[in-house]
């Protein structure tokens, strides 16, 4: 079965750290960082980005439209 | 395996910010619903292709500098007045999509005339109502829309229904009136409920066209600010207290 693969990109000093992305992530990629933007916000990254399916959940809660979400099918893995 | 830097290219981007957004950082709080929802207008405009057609009204309140935000016309309206703006401005303009973005503070509480009278007139513009329960910017005071027992900063013991009245449920009254077609309540703290927001202002924005009432959006929403809790948790806190007061799901239309 191919298997779908995602990744985000987050801006990081528009993102003001508020953690809605984490708790809406299906497979909990998304976590605070513990280094801060120019802002002092801890600013939201993957942790996990092996468990991305780029399902895009992040980007819609998002309040500031600081992630973009990417996908591709990354072929048939055994 | 797949490496991040191969899945970040320009043809497997499945999600980004509306090009009707301006490049400026919001104002808001992080953490709050406006930005949301001003995704989502932004997203229907967008896919609407109505970015030249369409007129915006922006309130008092914290979405004052909601002009800032949209690369749409707008008008500032004074505290409350955002409908009877629109009216003008949808009357003078017929074939433009016109909406007008208010809060609970100056929607339910000073701007209630204007609201009640534009929306029973029927006028062809989309309200967007956000209540979030409390006067937001100017410090979390009790709105007409704080729920009963709700601590704000004005009733620190809670709203005593016996001295400030019941929470206004303005949207139902409104739901009454025979001028409005579409009415209904929405929600922005899931992804589910992202979706189901933006088609309702999807829909609202196509009844526009065809010119058969006032079409009105509630969406309750967070103020995690004045309601000292953490963004999580104050959709926690909605999700408890709010929806019972203010279930959602379309009341007409």
């Amino acid at each position: 079965m191919a298997k779908v693969r995602g990744a985000i990109k987050v801006d990081v000093e528009k993102c003001k750290g508020c953690g809605l992305c984490v708790v809406a992530c299906p497979t909990s990629v998304i976590a605070l960082s513990r280094d801060v933007n120019s802002k002092g916000y801890n600013y939201a990254y993957m942790e996990v980005p092996e468990a991305c399916t780029g399902c895009a959940n992040c980007g819609l809660v998002c309040p500031d439209s600081v992630i973009d979400v990417y996908r591709v099918k990354a072929g048939v893995e055994a | 395996m797949v490496e991040v830097k191969d899945i970040i290219k320009e043809e497997n981007l499945v999600y980004t910010k509306s090009k009707i957004l301006t490049d400026k950082v919001f104002h808001y709080c992080p953490g709050c619903s406006h930005g949301v929802v001003h995704k989502l207008i932004a997203e229907v405009i967008e896919e609407m292709d109505i970015q030249d057609k369409t007129i915006a009204i922006s309130p008092v309140g914290c979405s004052v500098l909601a002009y800032n935000y949209l690369a749409v016309d707008w008008q500032e309206a004074a505290h409350g007045r955002a409908p009877a703006l629109a009216t003008a401005v949808s009357r003078l303009m017929p074939d433009k999509y016109v909406f007008a973005y208010q809060g609970d503070g100056d929607l339910a509480s000073i701007g209630t005339a204007e609201i009640i009278h534009a929306c029973n007139r029927g006028e062809n513009i989309v309200i967007i109502f956000i209540n979030n329960g409390i006067y937001g910017m100017t410090g979390g005071q009790m709105a007409p829309t704080t729920l009963e027992g709700m601590p704000t900063s004005t009733s620190p013991y809670g709203r005593d229904v016996k001295l400030a009245g019941h929470p206004l449920k303005i949207t139902d009254l409104i739901a009454q009136l025979p001028g409005t077609e579409y009415v209904t309540r929405q929600a922005v703290h899931t992804p589910a409920a992202v979706r189901k927001c933006k088609k309702a202002i999807l829909k609202a924005f196509q009844n526009v066209g065809k010119k058969n009432g006032t079409q009105f959006i509630e969406v309750v929403s967070t103020c995690n600010s004045g309601w000292k809790l953490s963004p999580v948790k104050a959709n926690e806190w909605m999700v408890e207290n709010m929806f019972p007061v203010y279930p959602l799901g379309d009341l007409k239309g």
